[in-house]
């Protein structure tokens, strides 16, 4: 069994306290940090981890703090990303949930790091359970002395504070959800400069997602070489990974980068198969906004050898044949789900949730859902498919933010992979509208027994 | 009771609800209260229900900021109600992992129990209904929210659909 770093005490019963928190070695990262580390010899470590950013970017976080801006007299802020609304992803709520101090004991070492003296972590508005349990676990560390005013008996002061959002996929986007700090509407800012530079009032900034700064706890405590150990290639350490759809057990799943997909897909410690004993159709590996890739072409890549839960081996293939960690909302489609529909329903969500800011995507978003709709209720032409391909590429690299590429990418992969489905639904029209599944000969060609038998 | 208000009727800020704002202002830098809009939102929606023209007004009077900037930013986010609500508004994700285990047919029995259409609210005032994105529960799914607490539902079927109705609709009417 892989080792967990985030979760092993997950199941202690009262790991939400301090108390039992602490007892399970918890905060000796900020001991270890604050009294016998100097800030820069945190990111130093946090650079050898080779941790790369959990939110969905994947940029190495310690080259991200390394280029944190340090004009004299000037406000640093760390902002910690909790604003999770990527369609397929669940991982930040339950960490918040289950193990609310091990985000607070991340952000105290990570702004000791920056240097940051005031922090904020952004939950989206719809966890406000998740903001009464964080409200609630920073009170606690504040009496214990490890928040406030000389931590530890040392210089370093620092106040934490959560600041919850109105609803908007968007502020996900560091840029808009430094505005939605600011109590603005969240459109994304046009960089450079980026939050490095002139981020939250305008001061240096950086924006690290949940899961980011929770792996700061066991990469101090172990050190960034021992980290850097686990997982394979560049694509070091645990991942978390939410796991939904169609699946026996669906859940968060913390597992070692470069774990086989077969592995995590069928063994009964992950995912446990598929659910009603059906095959597998298709898998989103990241979050809604990667390509969505056939059973057979996700189980193996296109040279036929086995693809990993990695960063390199989801990407193996380019957009022709592979797809994306992104912020590892997996989810498993079983033979029975209609690609068409899932497209368009993520179409929708898209066209939702752009801010409206630039054209491409405010409009592009729009088409998209219409047209994706018609097909869907058996009203498409079979021109509508070119007709999607052209649009997604005129949204994709035309935006501010990458919400755009994010809205293009599921459109135009599900057209590259099922292009028969959506030319079914054209030349079905009753069944489209009567079924609400597509066609499964895509199906996991991989006979279902032999995988889970083993 | 739901407190529904005429538009043109002004609003007063209890003194409590006054130093909850002042608590949440006191966490950003001098000069820069106006971060505390979207949390006071919540605070005033918790408090009345929805964010009526009025309460936005003393809002952006409280914060030395210009009215159109607290409607613009009501208007963008989804979570605030620019007109009145059910006192229980059933808020069902309807997003892609939700949707593959059963969220449609979930919304179709919750507009079928309680008699109105998406967006509207029972003529007794205590339950509206609306289809929503991603909730960040996808391996719970279906799921539904209910506000001012937000307090979650997970794995919903019709029986406990049926149940949570039933349930509300006793807690309202006592």
């Amino acid at each position: 069994m892989a080792r967990k770093l985030l979760l092993e005490h997950i199941n202690v019963p009262g790991i939400n306290t301090f108390d039992v928190y602490r007892s399970k070695g918890g905060y000796a990262a900020v001991e270890k940090a604050l009294k016998t580390l100097t800030p820069d010899e945190v990111v130093e470590e946090v650079k050898k981890s080779g941790l790369r950013g959990r939110g969905g970017a994947g940029f190495p976080t310690g080259m991200k703090w390394s280029f944190l801006a340090k004009p004299e007299g000037v406000e640093r802020y760390l902002v910690c990303n909790a604003d999770e609304s990527e369609p397929g992803t669940f991982k930040d709520r339950y960490l918040m949930t289950y193990i609310p101090h091990l985000l607070i004991e991340g952000m105290i070492v990570a702004s000791f790091a920056l240097g940051a003296k005031t922090s904020y972590i952004y939950v989206r508005g719809e966890m406000m359970p998740q903001i009464r349990i964080l409200e609630k676990a920073i009170a606690e560390a504040k009496a214990k002395g490890f928040l406030g005013k000389n931590i530890l008996g040392t210089d370093y002061s620092l106040e934490l504070y959560v600041q919850p959002g109105g609803g908007a996929y968007i502020c996900g986007e560091e840029t808009a959800l430094l505005e939605s700090l600011e109590g603005k509407r969240g459109n994304p800012r046009i960089k450079p400069p980026f939050p490095a530079i002139a981020g939250l009032y305008g001061c240096p900034t950086v924006v690290n997602n949940v899961e980011s700064i929770a792996a700061v706890v066991p990469i101090i405590n172990e050190g960034g070489d021992e980290y850097a150990k686990l997982g394979i290639g560049r694509s070091t350490g645990t991942k978390l990974i939410s796991a939904g759809g169609n699946l026996k057990k669906p859940g968060v799943y913390e597992i070692d980068l470069g774990l086989p997909v077969e592995e995590f897909l069928y063994s009964d410690e992950y995912c446990g198969g598929i659910a009603n004993g059906k095959r597998l159709k298709a898998v989103v590996a990241g979050g809604s906004s990667v390509p969505i890739l056939p059973a057979n072409l996700f189980m193996k890549t296109i040279n036929n050898e086995p693809r990993l839960m990695s960063y390199e081996s989801l990407a193996d293939g380019g957009f022709v044949s592979g797809t994306m960690m992104g912020s590892g909302g997996f989810i498993a489609y079983d033979e029975d789900q209609c690609i068409v529909r899932n497209t368009w329903n993520f179409a929708r969500f898209y066209h939702h949730e752009s801010c409206g800011q630039c054209s491409p995507c405010r409009e592009g978003t729009g088409w998209m859902e219409k047209v994706l709709h018609r097909l869907e209720y058996g009203h498409g032409k079979m021109s509508d498919m070119d007709l999607l391909v052209d649009v997604s590429k005129k949204i994709e690299g035309n935006t501010i933010c990458p919400l755009g590429d994010a809205a293009a990418w599921p459109v135009a992969s599900a057209i590259r992979h099922f292009r028969d489905e959506f030319e079914w639904h054209v030349t079905h029209p009753h069944e489209a509208t009567t079924r609400n599944f597509g066609i499964a000969h895509y199906a996991d060609p991989l006979p279902k027994l032999e995988a889970t038998a083993s | 009771m739901l407190s529904v208000q005429d538009t043109n009727t002004p609003v007063t800020f209890s003194p409590e609800l006054l130093s909850k704002f002042a608590d949440v202002v006191s966490r950003y830098p001098a000069g820069k209260q106006k971060s505390a809009l979207l949390p006071i939102l919540h605070l005033v929606q918790a408090e009345f229900g929805w964010t009526s023209v009025p309460a936005m007004d003393k809002v952006a009077e409280y914060l030395s900021i210009q009215p159109i900037e607290v409607y613009e930013v009501a208007s963008f986010y989804t979570m605030y109600f620019l007109k009145p609500q059910g006192k229980y508004m059933l808020e069902v994700c309807r997003t892609g992992p939700c949707e593959i285990v059963g969220a449609t047919p979930i919304m179709e029995h919750i507009e079928k129990t309680l008699g109105v259409a998406e967006g509207d609210v029972t003529p007794d005032g205590l339950f509206s209904w609306r289809g929503v994105e991603c909730l960040a529960a996808c391996g719970f799914g279906p799921v539904l929210q209910i506000g001012p607490e937000y307090t979650f539902y997970e794995n919903l079927t019709t029986q406990s659909v049926d149940k949570l109705i039933g349930d509300l609709r006793q807690k309202g009417n006592s």
